[in-house]
């Protein structure tokens, strides 16, 4: 297999296949938490897609060069280290620099300092032994994946408001009821792109 | 020794990370807008929300953009809509508003439809069967806008709650919070108010309770600016029109107007 249908697959995989939420039930959280209304769950998923490309980026040198071969171990903190003062960083350089986006993102990008998913992602890089360009895009495919997923439920979401909901399951169970469901429809995809 | 090389590693990556931080936040800090900082500054901070935005950072911002007008603050009230003005360099006008409960209902003068014993909320209460009173439309009295009060202006005296006007800052939670849609935020300037919210009219209004508006329209046919009118069979006036003259308080038979 050539490069390019190699990228291509890897996207295809970790947009479908191995979706972050609906799949790997990585970055629930945000997942239930700010996918009421399809605006913020853009934001959201904007923003960890950003992120996770971005930490990919750092934490893969870092692991390769720096831990490997003898500390792997300290893999899970330093990421988290990582991580959390890249979120930083960025919150601070879209502040001076494309402020609509800061605006756009608002809050959303400081609650990614602690997203199991972003974290999940860069080690799953590891674990994959991905190469730094797949790991790239593996991490943007899982950020699209991620963005899908909640712009799906936040649709979902949308029309529960106005179901007719039987009492004992009003507000979380039916949500978490639509989430197995949702989750349930990509199980379609297990098998596409390896 | 083993274990020193690993803290050595974290230490130095830690620091790397946090000399990052530092270094970005000194090269590329945005300066806040001096105008947002000085407006937030001159708000009381309470954080109450009853501007309509998230806190006072949000509506100091809404403020310095232009996008909201400077007397939005209740708990600040005049003064912080003053000092705000200053700072924008604009003029207000502003009115003080305070909580009103329109009902004068009390034990003795309002009739028991039954012995309530649940939970002590007007909420609850009002559930079963529109509450244990006779008048439906009636304060309950179990105290839910005292409970819900940040600044403990309102206070139950004989089962009723009674707003201090001076500690009042017209913030609007007791507005929402009664369920029987009592309360309203009215000028202080009103000197001539409707005590009662009853709806219903003729005699079984007249049965339920002393100070009950029955609609008569005495009122209506005493005032002679025409401000007070009887709408859905309860006297509302109209405060632009009132010259608080009084003739509709000694007008009315049942001491609804106060």
């Amino acid at each position: 297999m050539n490069n390019s249908t190699t990228i291509a697959s890897i996207l295809l995989a970790a947009i479908l296949t191995n979706n972050m939420v609906l799949s790997k039930f990585l970055g629930i959280c945000p997942f239930l938490g700010v996918s009421k209304k399809t605006d913020t769950a853009f934001s959201m998923g904007v923003a960890v897609t950003l992120v996770m490309v971005v930490a990919t980026a750092v934490t893969w040198p870092i692991y390769h060069f720096i831990l490997a071969p003898s500390y792997t171990y300290l893999e899970t903190i330093v990421f988290i280290l990582v991580i959390a003062a890249i979120v930083q960083l960025i919150e601070t350089v879209l502040k001076k620099y494309i402020k609509p986006l800061y605006n756009a993102l608002g809050i959303y990008l400081p609650l990614i300092t602690t997203n199991c998913a972003v974290l999940g992602i860069t080690m799953l890089n590891i674990t994959d032994s991905l190469n730094f360009v797949q790991s790239l895009f593996n991490a943007l495919g899982a950020g699209l994946g991620f963005l899908l997923a909640m712009l799906l439920f936040s649709g979902v979401r949308e029309r529960l408001e106005t179901a007719d909901i039987p009492e004992f399951l009003k507000g979380l169970p039916i949500t978490l009821v639509a989430a197995a469901l949702v989750s349930l429809s990509f199980l379609g995809f297990a098998g596409i792109g390896g | 020794m083993e274990i020193v090389i690993p803290v050595i590693i974290v230490g130095i990556i830690g620091f790397i990370a946090g000399l990052g931080l530092s270094l970005a936040s000194k090269f590329m800090s945005v300066p806040t807008d001096e105008k947002q900082q000085k407006i937030r500054d001159a708000l009381p901070g309470a954080n109450c929300g009853a501007c309509g935005y998230s806190g006072c950072d949000g509506y100091a911002a809404a403020v310095a953009s232009g996008e909201a007008s400077p007397d939005k603050c209740a708990p600040g009230g005049a003064a912080s809509a003053a000092a705000l003005a200053e700072i924008l360099g604009v003029e207000v006008v502003t009115e003080r508003k305070t909580a009103f409960i329109a009902c004068g209902g009390t034990c003795e003068n309002t009739k028991q439809k039954f012995n309530y014993d649940g939970m002590q909320s007007c909420t609850a209460a009002s559930l079963v069967s529109g509450g244990p009173l006779e008048c439906e439309y009636g304060c309950i009295g179990f105290g839910d806008c005292a409970k819900v009060c940040p600044f403990g202006a309102i206070t139950m005296q004989n089962g009723r709650p009674v707003v201090c006007g001076d500690i009042c800052v017209g913030c609007g939670k007791c507005v929402y919070v009664c369920p029987k849609s009592l309360i309203s935020l009215m000028p202080e300037t009103a000197k001539v108010r409707v005590n009662c919210s009853n709806k219903a009219k003729g005699a079984p209004v007249v049965k339920a309770c002393s100070v009950s508006c029955i609609a008569c329209k005495m009122c209506e046919r005493a005032c002679e600016s025409g401000a007070i009118k009887v709408e859905n069979n309860l006297a509302v006036i109209d405060y632009s029109l009132c010259t608080a003259c009084g003739k509709c308080k000694s007008a009315c038979k049942r001491s609804v107007i106060i």
